[in-house]
């Protein structure tokens, strides 16, 4: 890569001071998160949003004459503002609120899946999808005779492009799934080239930005992407809240996905007519609060600059990557060229959860497991591995820590 | 570093887990059944030889997964050797308790000797996330009693 300009360092000083729970101890020891890829957490601007919005300005949205819900929706449409400027969105109107990654992922395989496409065609994914961005396909081809297609990964980690572009030559695909960015390999895929390639063959394409949009900016109209699928809690907002964004032109032609208050134009037991988009797909009172607790989040990133969040994730995956290789008897899961800031390992005289035990002993907090990506571990002939993933409050000296323990980890498996 | 970990970690699992000595698919057995634990991919197979007596004359197993449940399925082997299959469920019912309590108040007197071999695997109940791993052999060898293929999950 070639960065020719340095932006600004980040001041990870000052921004672990925004985090209360960074001054927690955790069994005695000082608490070193390396979890923020499972979910991040919460700074002070996001905890005050909520909890200022439920003791001065709360009230249902969209539906009361009165003072307090005029200002809750109000705060309620500025979310959707602040998430559609992060995400470069041609309109706020494509943006649709959901409860995370998932629900906007379902949301598509019924509304699109179901509604728009037809039996014969076929859904494309990667080898390395979270399995979010499997099972709602596979439901779907079960139910509506629509083939699942699995773009195969390289040794490296990384989308084996000639593979993916064969898959589309037949001209069945009708939509391509894909995440932006793994949770188990920290590999992100070249969504431009991504998405041109499907858009030759006729198919939209979605991307699972759950891990993405943590750590880079994303532009959807850079991407040209068709769905742009993302969740609160791992940005550092609250959980409960998520964003699909999908072009006008797909979100008009898609039929409702939950029926209910709120979605509706009139109803009567004959027939109901719809909400324009987005309110057609918000079905019911919305995660209100959430809403705003994740504006304030954004707001936050946007604050501190992706520029600077990404030169320090690409800063700290530098050292680790250096720091873990050597470790004797450790290798690293996947080693992609364009990688962010998520390293999955294993240990040879160690097994992932005895790993994660005896570093949780020291205050150091990874994940282990499949990490919800059972096909990506087969992939790699591995049942689970310990992932320590960084975020805009993870420091140099933490990664040291993580690497002086697992040092210490392999002599007690000895 | 680590050595409030020994309560977990007893020279004897992590001798058992490195080094299992009934880690094996016999050529024959007269039940087997699977143990999977979803949520962490840890999984299990158990194979059980009945005597004439249908008492258990061997068991052995085959596991990938953590120092925790390798060593259990390991002592649970060694363990129910020789021993009734009626035994063998009042042990399990006994074992979960000491895994998920730490202790056994109310345990038959008769099972004094076989839990004490299991001890070792008492201190998994501070760890409330890591209890599944030394109960998930357990649970496949009960479902190869009941005759069945699988065990459920707790």
């Amino acid at each position: 890569m070639n960065v020719e300009t340095r932006p600004m360092p980040l001041d990870v000083t000052r921004i672990r001071e925004d985090f209360p729970i960074l001054r927690q101890t955790v069994r005695g020891k000082k608490l070193v998160f390396l979890d923020s890829a499972a979910s991040a957490q919460k700074p002070r601007a996001v905890i005050d949003a909520m909890r200022t919005a439920m003791e001065t300005q709360y009230a249902n949205v969209h539906r009361g004459l009165h003072w307090m819900s005029e200002r809750t929706t109000d705060a309620w449409e500025a979310a959707r503002d602040a998430a559609a400027a992060l995400l470069n969105a041609r309109d706020r109107d494509e943006i649709v609120f959901v409860r995370n990654s998932t629900e906007a992922i379902n949301l598509v395989a019924h509304s699109y899946g179901r509604g728009v496409m037809r039996p014969g065609q076929a859904v494309l994914i990667s080898g390395m999808e979270h399995h979010s961005n499997i099972v709602p396909w596979q439901l779907l081809r079960d139910d509506k005779g629509i083939e699942l297609r699995v773009a195969p990964i390289t040794d490296a980690g990384e989308l084996d492009m000639a593979a993916f572009e064969a898959l589309l030559e037949d001209g069945k695909v009708g939509l391509v799934a894909i995440t932006h960015m793994s949770n188990v390999l920290g590999t992100y895929t070249p969504a431009e080239r991504i998405a041109r390639i499907a858009h030759v063959h006729g198919a939209k394409v979605l991307f699972d930005g759950s891990q993405a949009v943590v750590h880079r900016r994303v532009d959807v109209q850079a991407i040209d992407a068709d769905f742009y699928a993302w969740t609160g809690h791992k940005l550092y907002g609250p959980t409960g809240i998520g964003v699909l964004w999908a072009r006008r032109e797909l979100l008009d032609r898609m039929p409702p996905f939950l029926g209910g208050g709120e979605m509706i134009s009139s109803v009567s037991y004959e027939r109901s007519t719809w909400a324009p988009v987005p309110h057609k797909f918000e079905a019911g009172t919305p995660a209100i609060v959430e809403g705003i607790g994740l504006k304030a989040a954004i707001d936050y990133v946007q604050s501190i600059g992706y520029d600077a969040i990404a030169a320090h994730e690409l800063a700290l995956t530098d050292h680790a990557l250096a720091r873990l290789s050597e470790i004797p008897g450790l290798t690293i899961l996947g080693h992609a060229q364009d990688r962010g800031g998520v390293v999955s390992f294993a240990l040879d005289r160690a097994h992932a959860h005895d790993v994660a035990t005896l570093l949780d002993r020291e205050g150091i907090a990874v994940r282990a497991g499949h990490h919800c990506a059972e096909p990506l571990m087969h992939r790699f002939a591995l049942e689970s591995t310990a992932r320590a993933s960084f975020a805009i409050y993870t420091t140099r000296t933490e990664i040291d820590v993580l690497a002086d323990t697992l040092v210490r980890v392999r002599e007690f498996f000895a | 570093m680590f050595d409030d970990l020994r309560d977990l970690y007893q020279e004897v699992i992590l001798d058992h887990g490195r080094h299992p000595r009934h880690a094996k698919r016999p050529a024959t057995f007269d039940a087997s059944a699977k143990g999977d634990n979803p949520m962490c991919g840890d999984r299990v197979q158990v194979f059980v030889t009945y005597g004439p007596d249908k008492a258990i004359a061997d068991a052995a197993f085959e596991a990938r997964g953590c120092a925790i449940s390798v060593a259990s399925a390991d002592l649970m082997a060694e363990t129910v050797k020789g021993r009734s299959q009626a035994d063998v469920r009042s042990l399990f019912t006994a074992f979960r308790e000491l895994a998920r309590t730490g202790t056994c108040p109310h345990c038959d007197a008769a099972l004094a000797e076989p839990l004490e071999r299991l001890e070792p695997l008492a201190g998994v109940h501070e760890y409330p996330s890591r209890v599944k791993c030394a109960t998930l052999p357990w649970h496949a060898l009960i479902a190869a009693l009941d005759g069945a293929q699988e065990a459920s999950s707790e």
